[in-house]
């Protein structure tokens, strides 16, 4: 008897689709995160610690002044400082400064998908990460008046905020390739989550604090969120909510997407 | 496939006021080991930025596989595979995980990519350890690794940057050897390196850079034949320019250079002048610390280029960091 030995047939590289590429970059990101417990931990233990101090201090006194469920009130503000400037971009300026972003760039790989790649690895770690913090709502005792749809809108909405904040980082991420400067981004973190109705009802505040809260959207973000845990549907609200996202993450990603153009055309 | 593999027209890249490349014109036949050769910050990195579409051209023409840099990127990234002077690897990936994401980028299925690393495990040879966090890796198995994933798509040109800078001399015979394997199997390989020995050993033709500037081409026999004379070098204490005087007046020699506390004797029949030579340095009372009848190396011929070694240019240049 005779055998024959067939050749493997030579591969031939082709692009792979934009789909691929995007799931490619984002599959690998999410890959990382186990492996980098320091990037996950602070976004587990930063709203636990906010949320279980504002609500131990502030609690009795918002409720007497104000008459809403403070519990719940604080819930959207747990999540939201929980997936705020949540991103892979110092990972990002570390494939630039050790030049696997350059090996990327060398791979038919479609630029755009070298970032929304990771913009899709981000959108599912955070709302990977939202899970738990309403599960500790849950368990402290909140409970959302528009039942399960209003709390996958919940963490929807949390999704999508934290993506369209994902701009900023990767902007400066690849706008100097730095570290230091990446960490910079968390400075946005501060007006954003604080200068608006982080502890208080809008009508509540007073003076310069309620000026720029009106012009903050995180308050309507907030707004949006707390209107599907108490009073039901509001669109009104909702809608509001949606189109500050929508407001912010069109100039990040406008900023993000302009960089990575730069740090193409620079080399 | 293209007769051509790598075509470069006028080819210029200029950084603000530092010209790069400067007036570039190439031509690697397909199936060649081109050599590049040239100092730390002569240019050559930069040229190879520009053929592997990470860098624009500022002016002029370059083609890969018979596509356009500049305007056909894509073509280009399909047909070549890279390894730059620093080994591109992410530190946080599994070397296994490294290579089987380089196939899907580019657009190979599973099947594929596995038979390709089944091809490519011999090359790799790590081991276990492909397994492991590519942090955990040497240098040796990180320029390995770094290979065999500019290699996992079946590249029809090679670039290899400085491939073997900073490694030992045994892990530098491998790669040369894996370098002719290659090459046997048919992929046009476009190397720089700064050392003299690594071009002569594996190049085809050699193009020695300086400057930005192609300052001459042809294989490494054809540019050592045009010396057209052995090379007789004396390495004196001092005195260089008084030994210099007197070795000008033996008959046979036809050229003395000095470099510092060397001279560079040039003679059509080296054997025959050299104990003149050497008498004329004792006439003239100048200590000689060495006295050295050799071919002529391509570093002789960029020494007749340039004016300078480029192991000279090299510890001149290193303070400036890489081109």
């Amino acid at each position: 008897m005779t055998t024959a030995t067939i050749e493997p047939t030579p591969v031939r590289a082709r692009p792979a689709g934009f789909l691929a590429d995007c799931v490619g970059i984002a599959t690998r990101s999410i890959r990382a995160v186990p492996r980098e417990m320091e990037f996950v931990v602070p976004a587990l233990v930063v709203p636990v610690f906010f949320y279980a101090i504002n609500i131990g201090a502030l609690e009795p006194l918002a409720e007497a002044g104000t008459g809403v469920d403070f519990k719940a009130f604080q819930l959207p503000v747990a999540i939201t400082f929980a997936v705020t400037g949540l991103s892979r971009a110092s990972a990002l300026v570390t494939d630039i400064q050790n030049g696997y972003f350059d090996r990327l760039l060398m791979t038919p790989i479609r630029r755009l998908s070298l970032l929304l790649g990771l913009m899709m690895a981000d959108l599912f770690l955070i709302i990977t990460l939202s899970l738990p913090v309403v599960a500790m709502g849950y368990i402290v005792g909140v409970r959302f008046d528009t039942g399960v749809p209003g709390i996958v809108l919940f963490i929807l909405m949390a999704g999508l905020w934290g993506l369209a904040f994902t701009g900023f980082p990767y902007a400066i991420a690849l706008k100097t390739g730095n570290p230091a400067a990446v960490n910079t981004s968390f400075i946005l973190f501060f007006p954003f989550m604080f200068l608006t109705t982080s502890f208080l009802p809008l009508d509540v505040l007073s003076g310069w604090l309620q000026t720029i809260a009106r012009w903050n959207p995180v308050t309507y973000l907030l707004a949006g969120m707390r209107s599907l845990l108490y009073g039901g549907w509001d669109w009104y609200d909702l809608a509001l909510g949606f189109l500050s996202i929508g407001l912010v993450g069109a100039v990040s990603m406008t900023l993000a997407f302009a960089a990575l153009r730069g740090r193409l055309k620079r080399g | 496939m293209a007769d051509t593999a790598v075509r470069t027209e006028d080819l210029r890249r200029f950084f603000d006021e530092t010209r790069a490349v400067d007036g570039v014109d190439l031509d690697v036949k397909t199936g060649e080991i081109y050599g590049f050769l040239g100092p730390n910050g002569a240019g050559k990195s930069t040229l190879v930025h520009v053929l592997c579409t990470l860098l624009l051209p500022t002016s002029g023409r370059a083609e890969v596989a018979g596509f356009d840099v500049a305007r056909q990127p894509v073509d280009v990234r399909l047909r070549i595979g890279v390894a730059l002077q620093e080994a591109s690897l992410d530190p946080a990936q599994t070397g296994i995980e490294l290579l089987r994401l380089q196939g899907r980028l580019y657009g190979l299925t599973k099947a594929e990519t596995e038979q390709r690393l089944r091809e490519l495990t011999q090359l790799v040879d790590i081991g276990p350890a492909l397994g492991h966090r590519i942090k955990t890796y040497s240098g040796g198995m990180r320029r390995r690794l770094d290979l065999a994933a500019a290699l996992v798509h079946n590249p029809q040109v090679l670039f290899l940057d400085e491939p073997t800078t900073g490694l030992d001399p045994a892990s530098r015979v491998r790669v040369w050897d894996e370098v002719r394997r290659l090459n046997a199997e048919g992929i046009t390989i476009f190397l720089t390196t700064q050392y003299l020995e690594e071009a002569d050993a594996l190049a085809h033709r050699v193009g020695i850079i300086n400057e930005g500037h192609l300052i001459k081409e042809g294989t490494p026999t054809d540019l050592k034949r045009s010396m057209g004379s052995d090379v007789i070098i004396a390495r004196v204490d001092d005195g260089a320019e008084r030994a210099c005087n007197a070795v000008r007046e033996v008959a046979g020699v036809d050229q003395v250079d000095i470099h510092g506390e060397e001279l560079t004797i040039r003679a059509l029949d080296g054997s025959a002048v050299l104990s003149p030579v050497a008498i004329a340095l004792d006439g003239c009372g100048v200590r000689v610390r060495d006295l050295t009848l050799r071919e002529p190396s391509l570093d002789d011929v960029f020494l007749e280029l340039t004016g300078a070694h480029i192991q000279q240019e090299e510890a001149e240049t290193s303070d400036n960091g890489d081109d």
